[in-house]
């Protein structure tokens, strides 16, 4: 699997470690605190999640993918408006 | 030595060299460009192998990877490489080939005996008994059933060769060299298209070098030869001969092992045997051919039975008749090739038999005029003899006849070889037409071509090839004039699925390798295993090293058949990397032995090493453990030596394996608020602190120090361990929750060497050491830090303490950090510096009952390791909410705790359970369990730390320390866990 | 006909005719007491537990393709009853109690194997570690023992001693753990259910649920019709969140590709399961010869069922370590299955919210070896609304109370556990 950072281009996913589900926000209180933390969608489909660039720029990536086909569709940096 | 079988001339083999090699120990010769296969064929050896299951004798039935039977070991001792098809083992000088799975010969292998119990041993037998008695299974029935299991043996020693694994990208990856690859990699290159072209052969050409034909004017060896030529021309065009594509996998990237140097006897100096490649290409075009399949008769496992075409490839390839006299059954106009090839070769024909009523009669003429019977319409019933000496036939009208022969080409049909497109989830649809499955509407990246593709005609495949690669030229923007196509013809090549002929009764083979027959599939149907996924589970089918690409589509046929259900209804089996085995060495690539993860070294390594340091891996890296002095024969003599002339002098150890991060911004203090459970905004310039940061879910994640340098300049530690774990979750923090705050954050885990000098002269010895620095304690108080040059270096200087003696830590540039740490000695001698390593650092933290990691081991809340009253109640910070679920809080939790055995001697180990004297060893007595624990030199006796249920409860109760995996019982007493100068006096002043 | 050598040999002398179908091709009828969704190990054994011990025999087993060809069908065999938590030693070794006894039960050889299961250790903390967890089993009365280098040894002489990165320093050993042969097990649970009057249903795919005005779930609908039921339970594993999310519920799991990997047949070699502790691997040996081995999960959410080199690079990387003799055998067939990863790594067999639904998840990638206390317990649950004893800590609403499992103690990210 290889993921477009915008910043180094297309890269091979081994030098990324993924974190899961971006949709979740954190919310400022304690409302909603436990589904931010516990609860997920886990789609079939289309999700929208984080990947961080270990070995290569650390930035935080919004991905698009796919969890059927693996396809990915695209990735933004979280700090450039792909922050929830 | 003479080869009677092979023929006077002809093959792409050297006859002007002669290599020698042995098989079960008898010398025999072939030649350069001969597999072992072709090889022993040419001196007439019929028996291979011994088949799983019922050890029936077996001879070669294929060409090429796919063969099911001829499995040898090839060469011996530590190289010694079972389950190795003679069909591909490249002849070499020397070579060592032995048979496998069998006992006491390949001749008289007396586990042939379960041939008789044959009716006993059917698909699927071993479920319905081995069940009684109740232990037998384990104690008696499968310990023979394992011992007759596997085919070749390993030889139990290290692997000797390596493996290599490299890189490549391109436009396009072509995989397959015959006809259609190679015009499909030409074409692409003259389209400007990077290409990197690869096939498992030694040869290119593909199923050109078995046939005789021609392209272009030129025999079509000749014309693969001139068009590799021509190839290796464009730079932009990488050949891999002898690699195998065996996966496909996401975003084009394709797994292929290279098979550097099987073909030697052993690899040259430096070389590896194999290459692992990773080849990311755009597009892709699967020129992998079809695979011929057998048909199921009584008897077709016979040595002397094999496919038509690797008659065809043994003939005209090899120059080796696989027989004297041979009789051909097709259901495919290319058996009749097969057919003519024997004639041509000069082999006795005893008949062609075709199941078909009818063939082409530009087919049937040729071999008529030679006098050849020819049965159309007819049926092989059964093939007699080990080896083969008769071929028993019906023709059309049902009258039996019989043909003496040591040979029958088989020829059923083909299978286009898609597996490859398979691997992203794309089963191959039914092709009525070709009777195969193929390639339906595949994905845009991908297009099988020629024979792959079910395009069987020479000029098809010509044609299919150059379509493909202008596709592929054109959706990535490319494109040129093509000269026109070179000559060929196609030869007739129509075929009807005939998936079984005869009665079937005895042994007709499904799956050769794995003994699966007709009759398998028979009772899989009738007990109700009827779709293809249950059915290969069921009998086995396809699950042996051939993976199924001989029998796996006969086994649908028969399935299809007695379930009364069309091929296309039944479907097929999804196709799963690698396409063919690869070894597991050429997967882990140098990442071997020492070399499996990297070994990092701080700055002070060889200067330890010159000390005589003991090392530990503490992760990847090497740490000192304890430096020993002549005399000393036991490490607690060490470590014991260490602490005390820690706590009584001065000691040094090397602390630069924490995590060091870099922070810089005017709103670092805020982010660290939310970090830490403490507050850290309000930390002055100059000055340290302890902080504790948690999970999102309220554990404890890592604790460390963060330090002011200045009012936007701030530096953190971390644990070792948690290096890059804190790392991310900073850049997570400053990246995606908090994108508005002005933080940028660095890792400079690798930048600092850092020491820490601790014990009651560390003062003394700072001021010697650094002279124009104030280390005075109105300068330089507890938990206070500084910046200073050493030896014009950015150097920092840190009050801090781990071990609760007056002490310091000093960080120079890592490149200086030898340099230093020999400064320090230097100057140290007369204060008796002491280098001391972690055992004796654990030793003082835990006299100290500071939590490290087997306390913060993700269990644990701030409020179990004691350090509660730290949250702040003024702020929110990651984790807060959810360390207050009900459980977290619950005062019935396990706190940590000091323990001292009562008799004052016994050792306390991590790891032992907690019970009330009394109680009885069961789970439910369990309160708790040891975290750490060590012999204490300060206080003469052992000490550990725990976490008790209730502990900040229970200081003065005694406890058992159950450990019965390791000892006996051991009485302890409950005490506050800081066991040393709790009022932190020594730290201070 | 019931199994056993003498009937073979029966049948062996008639061509094997008698066998009959080893479970019935059932077609859904209009309702049931009982509608389990997803033919996998857990769902065949809940449908024959509930019929055996609780004689509710008006039950459906729905599955969407052909039974046991999901995860039952695909994993590394490997069965154990060593964990360290209260919440799941019991469980486990439930499991491993009804393991031993099961070919009596169902009547069909599963091959229990119990040749025992080794966890290598490497450092001294991996090995105080180790000793906790061995203690915590022995107090729950299983068997455990913490062995040095040289018993390691002399138990695999063929392991990497000499020129180890990270040398081998001893062991922690279930001699009672080993393996069963998985089709074997799916395949007995659904004999033996279907005999008792269970219809398995197969090629039914459960397309939403059928509800009352209250909104207490009352059936489903699938691709072959609605089914009324008086319970429905949930056993689909990776495919958990996507059912769930048909009645509105959302889980605290996430799906994740594990691979797994089998080596061309050999001679003996392997005496048990071994698995490396300084990186991701674990081997063990088919009866048919060869070697079973995976390691990791990818890391990313999927239901391909497929994943990608890395992982086979990281797998092989941690065997050729262990045992480099292995360099020469070859890898032979891959595979991937959908894991439901549960945010503490533990299961949950619980109510959900919604009246008449129940669930039977969270399995993570070591869903086989709990199969039959699995189905034991959901049919318990089924049966009495109440949890069994040994299943009591696996509840949904666990995560919100902080009553966590963690075993890893990695906390709330599905892909680390």
């Amino acid at each position: 699997m290889r993921i477009p950072c915008p910043f180094c281009g297309s890269r091979d996913s081994r030098e990324f470690v993924t974190r899961g589900d971006a949709a979740p926000t954190r919310p400022n209180g304690e409302e909603g605190m436990f589904a931010y933390v516990y609860l997920r969608d886990n789609p079939a489909g289309a999700l929208e999640e984080w990947w961080y660039h270990a070995q290569g720029c650390r930035q935080w990536l919004r991905v698009s993918r796919n969890t059927r086909t693996h396809q990915v569709s695209g990735a933004i940096l979280a700090c450039q408006g792909g922050a929830a | 030595m003479t080869q009677p079988f092979r023929l006077g001339a002809g093959g792409l083999i050297d006859r002007s060299r002669t290599l020698h090699f042995t098989f079960d120990g008898k010398p025999y010769t072939g030649h350069p460009g001969d597999t072992l296969a072709s090889a022993l064929l040419a001196h007439g050896t019929r028996l291979f192998g011994r088949s799983f299951k019922y050890h029936r004798p077996r001879g070669v039935l294929t060409a090429g990877s796919e063969e099911p039977n001829a499995l040898i070991t090839l060469r011996s001792g530590a190289r010694a490489e079972p389950n190795t098809r003679a069909t591909t083992a490249e002849l070499f000088d020397g070579l060592e080939a032995s048979s496998q799975n069998r006992w006491p010969s390949l001749k008289f292998d007396l586990m042939a005996v379960n041939q008789l119990a044959s009716p006993l041993f059917v698909a699927g037998f071993y479920y319905k008994t081995f069940m009684w008695p109740a232990k037998a299974w384990e104690k008696i029935y499968e310990p023979l059933v394992r011992r007759a299991a596997g085919l070749g043996a390993l030889s139990g020693l290290e692997d000797p060769d390596h493996y290599e694994h490299d890189h490549a990208f391109c436009d396009l990856l072509v995989v397959g060299a015959g006809p259609a690859g190679l015009i499909a990699a030409l074409d692409a290159a003259r389209s400007g298209l990077s290409v990197v072209l690869a096939d498992e052969a030694p040869l290119a050409g593909g199923l050109l070098l078995a046939e005789r034909v021609s392209i272009g004017g030129q025999s079509g060896a000749d014309w693969a030869a001139a068009t590799l030529a021509e190839l290796a021309s464009y730079p932009s065009l990488r050949i891999l001969p002898r690699t195998t594509v065996f996966g496909r996998f996401d975003d084009g990237e394709h797994g292929a092992i290279e098979r550097v140097a099987d073909h030697l006897p052993i690899p040259l100096p430096g070389q590896p045997r194999q290459r692992l490649w990773k080849i990311v290409a755009r597009r892709t075009i699967l020129a992998t051919g079809a695979t011929e399949r057998p048909i199921v008769f009584d008897g077709n496992d016979r040595p002397g039975v094999m496919l038509a075409s690797a008659v065809s490839t043994y003939l005209n390839r090899y120059g080796v008749a696989p027989g004297r006299r041979a009789v051909v059954f097709t259901a495919c106009d290319s058996g009749w090739q097969t057919a003519a090839d024997l004639l041509a070769a000069g082999v006795a024909l005893a008949a062609v038999i075709d199941a078909r009523g009818q063939a082409p009669a530009s087919l049937i003429a040729p071999i008529r005029a030679a006098g050849v019977p020819v049965l159309l319409g007819g049926q092989v019933v059964a093939a007699k003899g080990s080896p083969l000496r008769a071929v028993i036939a019906r023709d059309a009208s049902g009258a039996a006849q019989r043909f003496a022969a040591d040979l029958l080409a088989v020829a059923g049909g083909w299978n286009p070889q898609v597996a490859l497109a398979g691997h992203l989830g794309h089963r191959p649809d039914w092709r009525e037409g070709i009777a195969a499955y193929a390639l339906g509407d595949g994905p845009a990246d991908l297009a099988a071509v020629g024979a792959a593709d079910g395009v069987y005609g020479l000029a098809g495949a010509l044609a299919s090839g150059r379509a493909a690669a202008q596709a592929a030229a054109q959706a990535l923007g490319q494109s040129a004039a093509l000269p026109p196509l070179p000559l060929a013809e196609d030869a007739p090549h129509g075929v009807s699925p005939v998936w079984a002929s005869g009665p079937c009764r005895g042994k007709a083979f499904v799956d050769f390798q794995h003994d699966v027959t007709a009759s398998d599939v028979t009772l899989a149907v009738q007990e109700g295993f009827t779709s293809v996924e249950h059915l290969k589970r069921y009998t086995t089918l396809g699950m042996a090293t051939d993976q199924g690409r001989v029998g796996q589509v006969n086994g649908h046929g028969l399935l299809a058949a007695a379930t009364g259900r069309t091929l296309a209804e039944t479907g097929t089996i999804r196709a799963r990397p690698p396409v063919v085995p690869v070894a597991i060495g050429a997967f882990g690539g140098h990442h071997r032995g020492r070399h499996f993860r990297p070994t990092r070294h701080t700055a002070s390594h060889d200067w330890a090493a010159e000390r005589g340091a003991v090392f530990v891996d503490v992760g990847q890296w090497k740490r000192a453990q304890w430096y020993p002095q002549p005399g000393e024969t036991h490490w607690r003599q060490s470590v014991d030596r260490e602490v005390n002339a820690t706590r009584n002098g001065v000691g040094l150890c090397d602390v630069s394996t924490l995590g060091k991060i870099e922070l810089i911004g005017p709103d670092v203090g805020t982010l660290l608020d939310r970090l830490y459970i403490n507050l850290f905004s309000t930390l002055p310039v100059g000055k340290a602190r302890y902080g504790l940061m948690l999970r999102e879910d309220g554990i404890a994640m890592d604790d460390g120090t963060v330090t002011r340098f200045a009012p936007n300049r701030w530096f953190m530690t971390t644990t070792t361990a948690n290096a890059a774990r804190v790392m991310q979750h900073i850049d997570f923090a400053r990246q995606v929750l908090w994108p508005y705050l002005d933080v940028q954050a660095a890792s400079v885990t690798e930048q600092w060497a850092t020491f820490s000098l601790a014990g009651p002269k560390a003062r003394d010895l700072l001021r010697a050491a650094l002279p124009e620095v104030d280390v005075s304690n109105e300068a330089l108080p507890y938990m206070g830090a500084t910046t200073l040059r050493w030896q014009g270096h950015a150097a920092r200087l840190y009050r801090l303490s781990f071990s609760g003696e007056l002490a310091y830590e000093i960080s120079v540039p890592a490149a200086q950090g030898d340099a230093l740490v020999r400064h320090l000695f230097a100057v140290g001698a007369p204060f008796g510096l002491t280098p001391y390593g972690t055992e004796a650092l654990g030793v003082m933290r835990i006299e100290k009952g500071h939590p490290a990691g087997n306390e913060l081991n993700g269990w644990t809340t701030a409020a179990d390791l004691g350090l509660g009253r730290m949250a702040s109640k003024k702020k929110d910070f990651i984790g807060r909410v959810m360390a207050q679920r009900p459980a977290m809080v619950d005062p019935a939790r396990p706190r940590l705790v000091g323990l001292v055995p009562e008799d004052g001697v016994s050792a306390i180990r991590a790891g032992g359970h907690l019970l009330a004297p009394g109680a009885a060893p069961v789970a439910a007595s369990d309160e708790g369990y040891v975290s750490s624990a060590c012999y204490s030199p300060t206080l003469g006796h052992p000490i550990a730390l725990a976490m008790l249920a209730r502990g900040a409860d229970r200081h003065g109760e005694t406890i058992i320390v159950h450990d019965p995996v390791r000892g006996g019982d051991v009485l302890a007493r409950v005490v506050d866990p800081v066991f040393f100068d709790p009022a932190g006096e020594r730290l201070r002043g | 006909m019931r199994y056993s050598i003498l009937n073979l040999a029966r049948q062996a002398w008639r061509g094997h005719t008698g066998w009959g179908r080893a479970w019935r091709d059932a077609a859904p009828r209009d309702g049931y007491d009982v509608v389990i969704v997803g033919g996998g190990g857990h769902g065949l054994a809940t449908a024959y537990y509930l019929a055996r011990v609780h004689g509710i025999t008006n039950v459906a087993l729905l599955e969407r393709g052909w039974i046991g060809g999901g995860n039952a069908g695909r994993n590394t065999t490997i069965i154990r009853s060593n964990y360290a938590l209260p919440g799941n030693e019991p469980f486990y070794e439930w499991a491993m109690q009804l393991w031993e006894g099961l070919e009596q039960e169902l009547n069909y050889n599963a091959m229990v194997s119990q040749r025992g299961v080794l966890n290598l250790f490497h450092s001294d903390a991996q090995r105080d570690a180790y000793a906790r967890r061995g203690n915590a089993m022995r107090l729950h009365g299983v068997d455990a023992q913490l062995l040095g280098a040289d018993a390691v040894r002399a138990m695999a002489p063929f392991l990497d001693f000499e020129n180890a990165r990270f040398p081998v320093q001893g062991g922690l050993l279930q001699e009672r753990g080993g393996t069963a042969r998985h089709d074997a097990v799916n395949w007995g649970y659904a004999r033996a259910a279907s005999a008792l009057g269970v219809d398995i249903i197969q090629n039914c795919e459960v397309t939403g649920f059928l509800r009352d005005a209250a909104g207490a779930i009352t059936g489903v609908e699938t691709s072959r019709g609605a089914i009324r039921a008086g319970k429905v339970g949930l056993a689909v594993a990776g495919m958990s969140s996507e059912v769930a999310a048909k009645v509105g519920l959302r889980l605290p799991i996430e799906s994740h590709v594990l691979q797994a990997f089998v080596s061309e047949g050999l001679k003996p070699l392997i005496p048990g399961v071994i698995t490396f502790g300084a990186g991701h691997f674990y081997v063990s040996q088919s009866d048919k010869g060869g070697l079973v081995f995976g390691g990791d999960i990818d890391g990313y959410n999927s239901y391909a069922q497929r994943g990608n080199l890395p992982v086979v690079e990281d797998v092989c990387e941690g065997g050729m370590a262990l045992m480099p003799m292995i360099g020469r055998a070859r890898l032979l067939r891959s595979w991937g299955g959908i894991m439901d990863m549960s945010m503490d790594g533990s299961p949950i067999i619980d109510h959900t919210p919604i009246p008449g639904l129940y669930l039977n998840a969270g399995w993570c990638y070591g869903g086989f070896k709990a199969t039959p206390a699995s189905g034991w317990c959901f049919a318990h649950l089924l049966a009495r609304d109440e949890a069994h004893e040994t299943a009591r800590a696996f509840t949904l609403d666990r995560f919100r109370t902080g009553h966590l499992i963690d075993e890893k103690g990695v906390g709330a990210q599905p892909n680390l556990h």
